[in-house]
């Protein structure tokens, strides 16, 4: 069963320049929740202070009772362990092939005979897909199987958070729509608390059970995915439904001006919330809510065609 | 404007810092166990592989140009009998571990930094962290301790090959007479001058290792940041060595008399 992750008041600065201030939000144990964001808005940042790599400027995040912003080396060492992270371009040790590589926290944490390691070794390349290309380097192939490596080391020490920094850059459709049907099954199957960092609306739309939106150095907002995929704030309307209508322009916020040429502009309706991705077997994960349970709770009617199976995925308008 | 002016006088002291707090970290990594004896050995036999030829290549001329300085001068003053001793003295204590350390840097060092700089920016030290290994135990303290090593035996074999090609120039183009050079090994030089010079060796290996593990580790800014990195590491390196040799032959020249005839 995976760990909670409470971050609270979180801020962080390159020099002068604040990357994001004050993110307040609490990760739920075993869900898997997407953090969005416009390009350059610090969602790596985020990812990086999350496992001790960055070093906050104030704020905490408490995993297990240990707070990361401010404990030992030797404690975040140890906390890590419960961390299985993909980076964005997998990071796989460039000398070692990729057998070597999926082995490599195996061998360096655990005790375990070859035999063993060879086993969970093979189980974890098989999971991914990538049985038959052990033995090479990670020279030698392509930036996705790089990634779905890079996965299967990250799962290798049975994790309890597993972090994804934008596992669907740089792959094609056909193979974004695998990675996020695995990253489903995953969840499934070990119960780890997942976040993944993206700006691709599709995975964030379809895959998460709660979506966090980085906008103008603040968490614009945090909640579960039909809370946002509902809302009418402007920011995340904008965002999850790829518009160009809205407070977010090509650069950074639009200005005032650009603002009050769009203000008499019809917004396009929202488009119908679709069914989350469900796990391959068909089995419900743990953390998995009834389709429009939210909306009913909290007395909000989702946009017309929401929840209908084969519904069409298109976005923006 | 004050403020501007304060922060850019200040960010050398700053850097200085920080690389004497990562020789603190690694110097304490050294102790920690497990000690990664596998990475220790490659590393030692990779430095030892770039540096070996270029440094008795090196050594040859170092010796021979010794030879013929001291030679020269030593004849004007009459006293023949000594060139062996004289070259013996800048061979071992000042020739050897400085052609010593400029390989070490400009070869092993350079490769260092570069490999880990190339790690940096590919994210792997990172992901290494992440999986709970710190970097500097894993990675930088065999290779200190390598270069380390190779330093050390890479100036036994300067100060030999120095030592040889010294003798071949003295005798062949000098007229010396071999007996002499050999005898008059003893005559100016002691034991205290080996012991000098294996620790300038030492050290030098040391510095060489750390300052190129800390600017690979903290190269910056894609592929030309690791360019960067190296080229900054090989030239810091320079100027500490000849600073520490400095120190160290002051010190040394202080506290151990020279040997009277």
């Amino acid at each position: 069963m995976g760990v909670e992750i409470k971050v609270e008041d979180l801020s962080k600065s390159f020099g002068k320049q604040l990357i994001w201030g004050d993110v307040t939000l609490t990760v739920p144990a075993g869900e898997i929740c997407v953090m969005l964001g416009p390009s350059g808005t610090g969602k790596s940042v985020f990812l990086k202070t999350l496992i001790g790599l960055l070093k906050p400027d104030k704020g905490s995040i408490i995993i297990e009772g240990t707070d990361i912003a401010s404990c030992s080396e030797k404690e975040l060492y140890e906390i890590r362990k419960l961390f299985g992270v993909l980076f964005q371009d997998g990071a796989m040790f460039g000398s070692m092939n990729l057998y070597d590589n999926v082995a490599f926290p195996l061998r360096e944490h655990t005790k375990k005979s070859e035999s063993e390691i060879r086993s969970i070794v093979m189980e974890k390349m098989d999971l991914v897909g990538l049985l038959g290309a052990e033995d090479k380097l990670p020279g030698e192939i392509s930036g996705g199987m790089r990634k779905r490596a890079g996965l299967a080391r990250a799962l290798v020490l049975d994790p309890e958070i597993v972090l994804f920094d934008e596992p669907d850059s740089g792959l094609d459709p056909v193979r974004t729509a695998f990675l996020n049907q695995l990253i489903v099954d995953l969840n499934a199957q070990i119960d780890a608390t997942f976040l993944i960092v993206t700006h691709d609306i599709n995975t964030a739309r379809t895959v998460p059970d709660n979506i966090g939106l980085l906008y103008h150095k603040h968490l614009a907002m945090f909640g579960p995915r039909e809370m946002l995929l509902s809302s009418e704030e402007p920011v995340v309307r904008q965002f999850l439904n790829a518009q160009r209508v809205g407070p977010i322009g090509m650069s950074e916020e639009k200005d005032a001006d650009e603002l009050a040429a769009e203000a008499d502009q019809e917004l396009p309706p929202l488009p119908p919330i679709p069914m989350q991705l469900e796990p391959s077997n068909g089995i419900p994960r743990r953390s998995q809510r009834e389709p429009g349970s939210w909306c009913r709770e909290h007395g909000i009617t989702p946009p017309p065609g929401s929840f209908e199976e084969n519904m069409t995925m298109t976005t923006g308008g | 404007m004050a403020p501007l002016t304060a922060t850019r006088v200040l960010r050398p002291v700053g850097t200085a810092g920080k690389l004497f707090a990562f020789g603190l970290d690694v110097g304490r990594g050294l102790f920690r166990r497990p000690f990664q004896l596998r990475e220790f050995l490659q590393q030692a036999w990779f430095i030892a592989s770039v540096t070996i030829i270029p440094t008795a290549l090196v050594a040859i001329p170092f010796g021979a140009v010794i030879a013929l300085q001291v030679g020269g001068l030593i004849k004007q003053f009459g006293a023949q009998s000594f060139t062996g001793s004289a070259s013996v003295l800048a061979v071992i204590q000042q020739a050897g571990p400085i052609a010593t350390a400029l390989l070490i840097a400009g070869a092993g060092g350079s490769a260092i930094a570069a490999d880990l700089g190339a790690r940096r920016i590919r994210e792997e030290l990172d992901a290494m962290m992440v999986l709970g290994i710190d970097p500097i135990q894993r990675l930088v303290v065999p290779r200190v301790l390598a270069c380390m090593l190779v330093a050390v035996f890479l100036n036994g074999m300067v100060s030999v090959v120095g030592v040889a090609g010294g003798y071949v120039f003295n005798v062949v183009l000098q007229d010396g007479t071999p007996g002499a050079y050999l005898a008059s090994f003893t005559a100016l030089a002691q034991l205290p001058d080996l012991w000098i010079g294996m620790l300038k060796a030492l050290v030098f290996g040391f510095i060489a290792a750390i300052v190129a593990a800390y600017k690979g580790m903290n190269a910056g800014g894609g592929p030309k940041g690791v360019g960067d990195a190296v080229n900054e590491s090989v030239v810091i390196t320079f100027l500490l060595l000849f600073i520490v040799n400095f120190v160290l032959s002051t010190i040394y020249l202080q506290l151990v008399p020279p040997k009277t005839g």
